[in-house]
């Protein structure tokens, strides 16, 4: 009796009694989840786009950060670094389409995801070459990102809003706005759609696979990039943020592969189920679990509806 | 007596030229030193034994397969191979057996997407919808609902496309090709697995694009009525290789066709 109060009745009553404790943390699962929903939306450009699972995307994300704050410790400038990092985006687009895509067309998914995995290493590689492998420290302010905290006094106590996720659900927003329209209105977009349903089809009509290939994966490296800043900023600058994108999969799994509102809705419902059952379940387990809940709560998917919550056709098994 | 369409065979220039074209997958040999023309305006029908290589033909002019040997003369100039950017930069457009649809996308965007080579204002205009790239957007739109008009399918025009039943997703699919308002328009069995009404549809619909916008028409069909019905001109294949070339009614009575189709030499059957 005792273990169902703890599981069915004192959670929801110690939540009726420090609301402030449950608007705190539904904000945080909140910030967390928009930024799985950020590495999410990557995996989703490609994969619509090409039938690739991109193992490398968080790798992108760590390559990102890194070379944008290699190059300002090398004495460039905040926002020409910034620049000159989505210059190094492009370029690592167009060596990709050039230098694994293209050769592999007409590959077999599996054969294209290997790819990734060998895009993976080569990455850590040259950015360990490059820049070293010592963990670096986000140059926020040099990019007038806030710092600090906004605290909001109520409900029985008081809530705090870090400025850097404030901003960090700001740009995320303005971000997938940008390319939901991107993608609903313009010729490329419709190009895109177009591509991701039948390529055969897509060629007869004149679109050009090699420009599609290489405007995915510039955005998916632009939504890399803003995803590097945004944890950098949280966290540090380190290879270890490469694994984030393992955080991405339950929200992919939940979302459906092929799905942008299901990027986001699944990234909102990972990161504050994970927030919420961590504070007030967790202490049961002995803390820790959201380490692995958004994992089951993927398994659960798996088994009964594999294709996601907005996903269009059953997805492979990979 | 003329040819069953009672009109001149005597058409314009050669559009495109296939010359001695052959193609191999690996052992297997596709196309063996295959030559013919397609004249501009007429409809030119290739038609051969499953397996004989004719959508390995149109593959070939669209660019989705590179000839091991041979050239291509598109429009005067002669190339070894086709690109399919470059083919439908140039006006070849295209149908398929199978089917190949944006399955998620409406019958209206479908058809929209044929105009992809034609649209050339920059992404950002189309991003706010405004100024030259919103009057493109339009005067587009106008063009497809022509199209959409022209093929009586008005009624599906929002719906998906992998909605709909086989002959209209055939019919969208023809639509498509028809917004790139294409000088060449290949098609791989438009009447597969139509009902009689269908074809009847299909075969008016393909007269009518020929005779009104002056198309070039190339089409793989395997219903003989519709073959010597539509085309001015029949190339006929067989294990790869040409074995006629001629009017309709030349073709129906002619040796080497009968026994391709009844499958003498090779004791397989038709």
């Amino acid at each position: 009796m005792d273990l169902l109060y703890k599981i069915f009745i004192d959670p929801f009553v110690q939540m009726g009694t420090a609301p402030d404790l449950l608007v705190q943390t539904l904000w945080d699962g909140f910030v967390a989840g928009a930024l799985y929903a950020l590495i999410a939306l990557g995996f989703v450009l490609i994969f619509k786009a090409s039938g690739v699972f991109n193992f490398a995307q968080g790798i992108m994300v760590v390559f990102a950060a890194l070379t944008l704050v290699g190059l300002h410790e090398r004495g460039v400038p905040a926002f020409l670094a910034l620049g000159l990092t989505i210059v190094v985006m492009l370029a690592l687009a167009i060596g990709v389409e050039r230098l694994v895509l293209r050769p592999l067309v007409n590959q077999s998914d599996f054969i294209l995801f290997m790819a990734t995995f060998g895009l993976t290493y080569f990455l850590i590689g040259l950015g360990q070459l490059v820049f070293g492998g010592n963990p670096k420290v986000m140059i926020a302010n040099d990019l007038y990102l806030p710092s600090g905290a906004i605290e909001f006094r109520g409900l029985g106590g008081f809530v705090s809003f870090q400025k850097i996720d404030i901003a960090a659900v700001g740009i995320t927003s303005i971000m997938v706005a940008v390319l939901a329209v991107f993608f609903q209105r313009t010729r490329i977009g419709r190009a895109l759609r177009a591509v991701a349903d039948s390529h055969q089809a897509a060629l007869s009509v004149g679109i050009s696979l090699e420009q599609i290939w290489v405007i995915v994966w510039f955005a998916a490296g632009i939504v890399a990039l803003t995803t590097g800043i945004m944890w950098g900023a949280r966290s540090q600058v380190d290879f270890s943020l490469e694994i984030i994108a393992l955080r991405a999969l339950p929200v992919l799994i939940l979302g459906g592969l092929t799905s942008i509102p299901g990027a986001i809705v699944g990234g909102l419902i990972i990161g504050v189920g994970e927030k919420l059952v961590e504070f007030y379940w967790g202490p049961l387990l002995g803390g820790g679990i959201d380490t692995w809940f958004s994992y089951v709560i993927a398994l659960g998917f798996l088994v009964f509806r594999p294709q996601g919550l907005f996903g269009e056709k059953l997805i492979e098994r990979i | 007596m003329k040819g069953p369409r009672a009109r001149d065979v005597d058409l314009g220039t050669v559009l495109l030229a296939v010359e001695n074209v052959s193609l191999a997958f690996g052992g297997v040999q596709a196309l063996t030193d295959v030559s013919f023309d397609i004249r501009k305006g007429e409809i030119r029908a290739i038609i051969g034994p499953n397996g004989a290589g004719k959508t390995s033909m149109l593959n070939v002019i669209n660019g989705f397969y590179q000839p091991n040997s041979g050239r291509i003369i598109f429009k005067g100039e002669p190339r070894a191979a086709m690109r399919p950017y470059a083919a439908a930069q140039g006006g070849i457009a295209r149908t398929f057996q199978n089917l190949a649809l944006f399955r998620g996308m409406t019958v209206l965007d479908n058809i929209m997407a044929g105009r992809a080579l034609k649209m050339r204002r920059g992404f950002f205009w189309q991003l706010i919808r405004h100024g030259p790239a919103l009057k493109e957007e339009v005067e587009h739109r106008r063009r497809v609902e022509e199209i959409i008009d022209f093929l009586e399918i008005a009624a599906i025009r929002k719906i998906q496309v992998g909605r709909l039943p086989y002959g209209l997703q055939k019919r969208v699919e023809l639509g498509r090709a028809l917004a790139m308002e294409p000088d060449l328009l290949l098609l791989d069995e438009p009447m597969a697995g139509m009902n009689l009404e269908e074809k009847e549809d299909m075969s008016r619909f393909i007269l009518d694009v020929n005779r009104e916008y002056g198309t070039t028409i190339a089409l793989i069909e395997h219903d003989m009525g519709v073959v010597m019905d539509l085309s001015d001109r029949v190339v006929v294949l067989d294990y790869g290789q040409k074995i006629a070339d001629a009017a309709p009614n030349g073709v129906k009575c002619d040796k080497n066709v009968i026994r391709a189709y009844l499958g003498e030499p090779h004791g397989t059957s038709a």
